[in-house]
């Protein structure tokens, strides 16, 4: 059928449709690559509107500038640290979850399932997990970055599909005869067969850790302990005013612009720096996560 | 014999339980993490019923019944925050089917790799983490930013929509788009996988159009799909989205971008009143779980699909 089709000439709403998706595409990643291209170029060409296709005025000024902030780099050494051991911290706890879900008789299982579930409907809200986190005395405390729940029941369905679809049965019935326990079953037999889904749930954790803002805003106030997420609202948010006083003599008006101007140039720099690893991973990435999709959507 | 029944069964559930003890101890781990970092804090739910103190505790504060719900509902803000929330939901679920529309226009394409790069590329924005993402808005529609030197060069006076209460929910619903549509197509692309090949060169030979494929062949079979996810964007109705709202919201749009999540986090954790803004979360908590159900049940009358 395939065959069949490819002999197909291309038909007008063929080329149509690849203008339309081809358009699209631009759209969406335009805006990125705006970006990167301006955090390359002289900020007073940025702001002129000089850079919409290709870099102008090449510096490195503003990565040179960002290199001097230290905050940044705390942020950046805090959240690698947040994101390794916390999504470890995820998959040691989801990963045999999961393979335990798939038991057929155990007892209990509906309810254990019923249990991770609900999670995903009713929750306590915002406050009532505050005051616990305040009560455990994790509040400014680096630890509430990487513990937590640890099981997204997404990640967990996900996982137990897997479990229970990509690894045949008759593998752990020789496994039983031969006299081995849940427990080596499920280190000798389904890890190694499970390395895919493993790596797709380490990169669902650890994007969503390298990613979280949500949780460095609740409950971490000191500097020193700020997520890069939170580092780079601090600096993004910050709003240098452009203060253009009357008395000003020109070359003064100019030397503020200018300082604004690199201000917001700047910007555009710690974006890139911000997202850099997962840019690198990218490719990666988005294999990876896709195939996560594809089981899961096996059964909703 | 009843008893004797009995016993052997309730010995036979030790038993099974038992030859499971190894499961039991894999599994104890999340149950207790989940239990503390969950199941604790919805009994802490309780505190939206009573005038928590920190002193008391949780425990130990006094009832005062439905007191800070009847605050909230007649709040002279309750009626724009109950407004905004629910038109900010609506503008983002009419760009909501756009990532369907994508996913069949990237079905149509018969360029393999083409149609590859285009996914890869389009996927991208999903990655980048909200802080990011509404950085990058605020940044284009500032002054010298992308958005209004385009807008200068044809010709536009400088505004900035961040600014304005009116464009607050487009300019959301915009940023979602930006960052799902790629991403959201996978799910559809992958369920067009599933389109029988036959039946659509049986419609060809027919004489369907492409169009009319899509329509008769492509949307049946995707129907159960969209309306299981739709079901599911139903639940998260009021609930969505609280960083991205946060992360947009200005001073001068607070009138618009002021939704039930925000104003918990601000009485909850800026203002401390604890209790109050507890019970604001349940009473959001509650109106989506009647929400989901009620698509649920709707979804089961029309079309026999349902999440449960």
């Amino acid at each position: 059928m395939r065959k069949h089709s490819k002999l197909n000439r291309f038909t007008p709403y063929d080329y149509i449709i690849v203008m339309i998706v081809v358009l699209i595409t631009v759209i969406i990643v335009y805006p990125l690559y705006y970006t990167v291209i301006a955090s390359f170029s002289d900020s007073t060409e940025v702001y002129s509107g000089h850079t919409f296709l290709w870099i102008k005025g090449f510096t490195l000024d503003a990565y040179r500038n960002i290199l001097k902030e230290k905050i940044i780099w705390i942020g950046y050494r805090n959240t690698i640290i947040y994101t390794f051991a916390g999504t470890l911290y995820n998959l040691v706890l989801t990963i045999p979850a999961a393979y335990v879900l798939t038991k057929r008789d155990m007892p209990f299982k509906g309810f254990i399932s019923w249990f991770f579930f609900l999670t995903m409907y009713v929750s306590g809200g915002m406050i009532p997990s505050y005051l616990l986190v305040k009560q455990l005395g994790l509040v400014n405390s680096p630890l509430v970055m990487i513990v937590g729940a640890g099981v997204s029941c997404y990640n967990l369905i996900v996982t137990r599909q897997y479990f229970a679809t990509g690894i045949p049965a008759d593998l752990y019935e020789a496994a039983y005869i031969d006299g081995a326990g849940d427990g080596r079953c499920f280190v000798k037999i389904a890890l190694p067969l499970a390395k895919p889904i493993v790596a797709v749930m380490a990169l669902y954790y650890g994007v969503g850790r390298w990613n979280d803002y949500y949780t460095g805003l609740l409950y971490i106030y000191k500097e020193k302990y700020f997520s890069l997420q939170q580092v780079l609202n601090k600096i993004l948010t910050s709003n240098l005013e452009l203060k253009l006083e009357g008395k000003m003599d020109p070359e003064m008006m100019a030397h503020a612009l200018k300082q604004y101007h690199a201000a917001q140039g700047m910007k555009y720099s710690i974006i890139f720096v911000g997202s850099l690893p997962l840019l690198i991973a990218y490719p990666f990435l988005q294999k990876y996560f896709a195939k996560g999709i594809m089981i899961g959507s096996v059964k909703g | 014999m009843k008893t004797v029944d009995q016993k052997t069964s309730s010995r036979s559930l030790w038993k099974r339980m038992w030859r499971h003890r190894v499961s039991y101890l894999m599994i104890l781990p999340p149950i207790v993490t989940v239990f503390i970092f969950h199941y604790i804090p919805i009994y802490g739910v309780q505190i939206a019923f009573k005038d928590f103190s920190s002193r008391l505790g949780i425990w130990g504060s006094k009832w005062v019944g439905l007191k800070h719900f009847r605050a909230f509902v007649n709040h002279p803000f309750f009626p724009r925050i109950m407004w905004n929330t629910f038109w900010l939901n609506v503008v983002s679920l009419i760009f909501w089917p756009s990532s369907i529309i994508f996913a069949i226009l990237l079905n149509e394409m018969r360029s393999l790799k083409l149609k590859k790069t285009c996914q890869m590329l389009t996927y991208a924005p999903y990655f980048v983490s909200t802080v990011v993402a509404c950085s990058m808005c605020r940044m284009f529609l500032n002054r010298g930013g992308l958005f209004n030197i385009a807008g200068d060069i044809l010709g536009f006076e400088y505004v900035n929509l961040l600014s304005s209460a009116k464009a607050f929910p487009w300019i959301n619903a915009v940023v979602d788009l930006w960052r799902g549509l790629g991403w959201g197509t996978i799910i559809y692309l992958s369920a067009l996988a599933g389109v029988s090949g036959e039946l659509v060169e049986a419609a060809r030979v027919d004489g369907a159009t492409r169009l009319q494929v899509i329509w008769h062949v492509n949307l049946p079979h995707l129907k159960p799909t969209i309306i299981t996810l739709l079901i599911l964007r139903m639940g998260s109705m009021l609930s969505s989205g609280f960083e991205q709202i946060y992360l947009l919201q200005t001073p001068l749009n607070l009138d618009a971008s002021t939704v039930i999540s925000t104003y918990v986090y601000e009485t909850g954790l800026v203002s401390q009143q604890f209790s109050y803004s507890s019970a604001i979360g349940l009473f959001n908590n509650i109106i989506n779980i009647v929400l989901i159900l009620a698509a649920n049940t709707i979804s089961k009358k029309v079309s026999e699909t349902s999440l449960w």
